[in-house]
């Protein structure tokens, strides 16, 4: 049951699905000049996370769940979802995921481990510990992944979660996807732990779990990182707390606005709230998915040549994505009642 | 049968459902501390746990454990601990099935304490069905009787949606009638507690024992009262009401609940756009005073409906 660390194979499917993940969105965010109205409310794109999301979920196994937030994109993508089912889902169309019904904010896809997302910060936290509360009982050494943002970590359910989960041993890896932002307050204006300059990792020691940082925009480090919690979890030992350092590359979300305002996304808030665009063109030139490439293409993984050829084949999934989606009819109005009630 | 209290008529409900279904889980706040804890000795600690104080976590773990397979209760001693944790109540639990297009059920049982007007003042007594029962995904249960007790406990321990089980603090001790073995009640059949011919009086949870006691003095007046008690709020029986005021053509609503967006308020709206033609007076709701529930006695008796506030708003419906 050893947590290997990923072979040369391993490491193009990783490469491969954060281009994946980066492409989707590329799409997503393309889509409110292509076809303006086609997304409605609000999305959240994970540009900037992809190395995290993708290392966090190497080590994922049929059997094991995922959870995460209404920043969701990229679980299910990496999990095997259809991108043509996603993206028709977040069109709000009748052959997306959901029926049309959940959207952007709500991707799900139970056959994939892929139970749930909450829209409400810090709400999914304890959802994933009830499904490893499951986990423990059938023991089968499945294990959950928590998927949320540094800003939930202010939330009580997460620490009446992290307090609980401990106290159980449950099978939960707790990801907190540290961007740095609460939308517009940074870490530092709203967290005591950062403000004093340490990490949030800290927080662990109050519930007794052990506190890993780790640089979220290393596939292979967070693949290493994730991947010892993931072997505790399965072997009984506990929950731990990842909090691992990405650096959001778009603003939030797109903006928020009545209909009728074609919706489009504003400069980060680095730049917009802050003015720090030095920052901001940093963790640019940072970018994981470019530098995960280089280092692949750099120590002979894998050929320049065969790297463009995977974005060529990525490109066209994801336009296909976006035909298909497009194309795909509105639901009818008789299926807004039906699934309220099993 | 066996003449048990209501709340021992409750866990027989769920000792019923846990002995024939492993999935079931039941956890809460101070239970099953010891291995004497009569669920922990049947079940065992992998199901039965206790928790610390934290709403929040409690039902939320119940909603993932439901979205992973199993189905929980969670003992939540009163219905205030539940406004601690609202979002996973009403805006996670019952949300889930719709907004995955019908990928996961949720199966959990919150089961809660209500209107506990004995002296607790203004945190531990509210009657909060309607903050539950207009709420799409979520059923709501409201038994009167121990028999329904245990009936409903399991029908909700069955269901495959989120259901707030919400039993009456002040009728934890009554005794009834309890049918032994498997015994369910269906969700979303009223019963007809007292048959009668001139007024129709609706009234939930305790508020169904003053109703009876009002229906006894009136009958000595002449008056003839049919009593309904809905039992389940969400699904709610229009059926049996309709059918009732159609024969009475008055109504009386009974609600331990404050007036406005009261349970009493929604069935009297649906009476009046559904029934119109058959009243012949004014519907009359009867329900606490719009207040929090005071802790001094008389002030407290004076809040909330009793026998004979009931009873004289029948008299009055019926001079008209």
């Amino acid at each position: 049951m050893s947590t290997k660390a990923p072979d040369a194979e391993r490491q193009i499917w990783m490469l491969s699905q954060m281009l994946r993940i980066r492409e989707f969105e590329n799409r997503v965010k393309q889509t409110f000049t292509e076809h303006p109205g086609a997304i409605r409310g609000h999305t959240h794109l994970a540009d900037g996370a992809e190395a995290s999301i993708v290392g966090s979920l190497a080590h994922f196994r049929p059997g094991d769940a995922a959870l995460a937030t209404y920043r969701c994109h990229g679980y299910p993508l990496v999990l095997g979802s259809d991108p043509k089912s996603l993206m028709a889902e977040i069109y709000g169309r009748a052959d997306g995921i959901c029926k049309g019904l959940g959207g952007s904010m709500h991707l799900t896809d139970v056959k994939r481990g892929f139970l749930g997302t909450s829209g409400i910060v810090g709400a999914g936290i304890p959802h994933a510990a009830g499904a490893a509360w499951a986990a423990q009982i059938r023991k089968k050494q499945e294990i959950v992944l928590s998927f949320f943002g540094d800003g939930a970590s202010k939330q009580g359910a997460f620490h009446e979660t992290l307090n609980i989960a401990s106290l159980w041993k449950l099978p939960v890896v707790f990801v907190m996807e540290n961007n740095g932002y609460n939308v517009v307050t940074t870490s530092a204006q709203e967290d005591a732990n950062a403000a004093a300059g340490r990490p949030l990792a800290v927080k662990a020691q109050s519930y007794e779990m052990p506190g890993v940082t780790v640089d979220g925009t290393d596939p292979l480090a967070v693949a290493k990182v994730v991947g010892e919690a993931i072997e505790r979890a399965r072997a009984g030992g506990g929950p731990t707390l990842v909090e691992s350092k990405v650096y959001r590359l778009s603003a939030h979300g797109n903006i928020i606005a009545p209909p009728g305002v074609p919706l489009h996304y504003p400069e980060h808030e680095a730049i917009t709230v802050f003015g720090r665009r030095e920052e901001y063109e940093a963790a640019l030139r940072g970018d994981p998915v470019p530098r995960f490439r280089g280092l692949l293409v750099q120590n002979g993984t894998l050929t320049s040549a065969k790297a463009d050829a995977l974005a060529g084949q990525i490109a066209e999934e994801m336009a296909a994505a976006v035909s298909f989606a497009i194309k795909s009819p509105f639901p009818k109005n008789e299926s807004a009642l039906e699934y309220n009630y099993a | 049968m066996a003449n048990l209290p209501f709340i021992a008529a409750v866990d027989e409900g769920i000792h019923q459902e846990m002995k024939r279904d492993p999935r079931v889980l039941y956890f809460g706040q101070n239970m099953a501390t010891t291995e004497n804890h009569a669920f922990v000795a049947a079940y065992g600690h992998d199901r039965v746990r206790v928790t610390p104080i934290s709403e929040t976590a409690e039902i939320g773990i119940a909603i993932g454990a439901a979205m992973a397979g199993m189905r929980p209760v969670v003992e939540l001693y009163m219905a205030e601990f539940m406004l601690v944790a609202m979002d996973q109540v009403v805006n996670e639990a019952n949300r889930f099935r719709y907004m995955s297009g019908g990928q996961v059920k949720v199966p959990l049982v919150l089961k809660a304490g209500f209107g506990f007007t004995a002296g607790w003042a203004g945190q531990h007594t509210g009657s909060l069905t309607s903050l539950f029962m207009g709420v799409p995904g979520l059923k709501v249960v409201v038994p009167s009787t121990a028999a329904d007790a245990k009936g409903l406990m399991a029908t909700a321990i069955r269901d495959d949606n989120p259901v707030v089980f919400l039993h009456h603090y002040l009728l934890t001790l009554e005794h009834g009638e309890v049918p032994d073995g498997e015994h369910l009640v269906p969700f979303g059949k009223a019963v007809i507690r007292r048959a009668g011919g001139d007024v129709t009086i609706v009234a939930t949870g305790w508020m169904v024992h003053r109703a009876l006691a009002a229906a006894e003095t009136l009958a000595s007046q002449g008056i003839s009262a049919e009593v309904i008690d809905p039992r389940t709020l969400a699904p709610l029986d229009l059926e049996t009401i309709f059918s009732s005021v159609e024969k009475t053509h008055h109504v009386v609503l009974v609600d331990q609940g404050t007036r406005h967006a009261s349970v009493s308020a929604i069935i009297a709206s649906e009476i009046a756009e559904h029934r119109f033609s058959s009243l012949k007076a004014p519907i009359i709701q009867v329900t606490a005073r719009d207040t929090t529930i005071p802790y001094s006695e008389p002030l407290e008796a004076y809040v909330i409906p009793d026998e004979q506030r009931i009873s004289s708003a029948v008299t009055q419906l019926l001079k008209r």
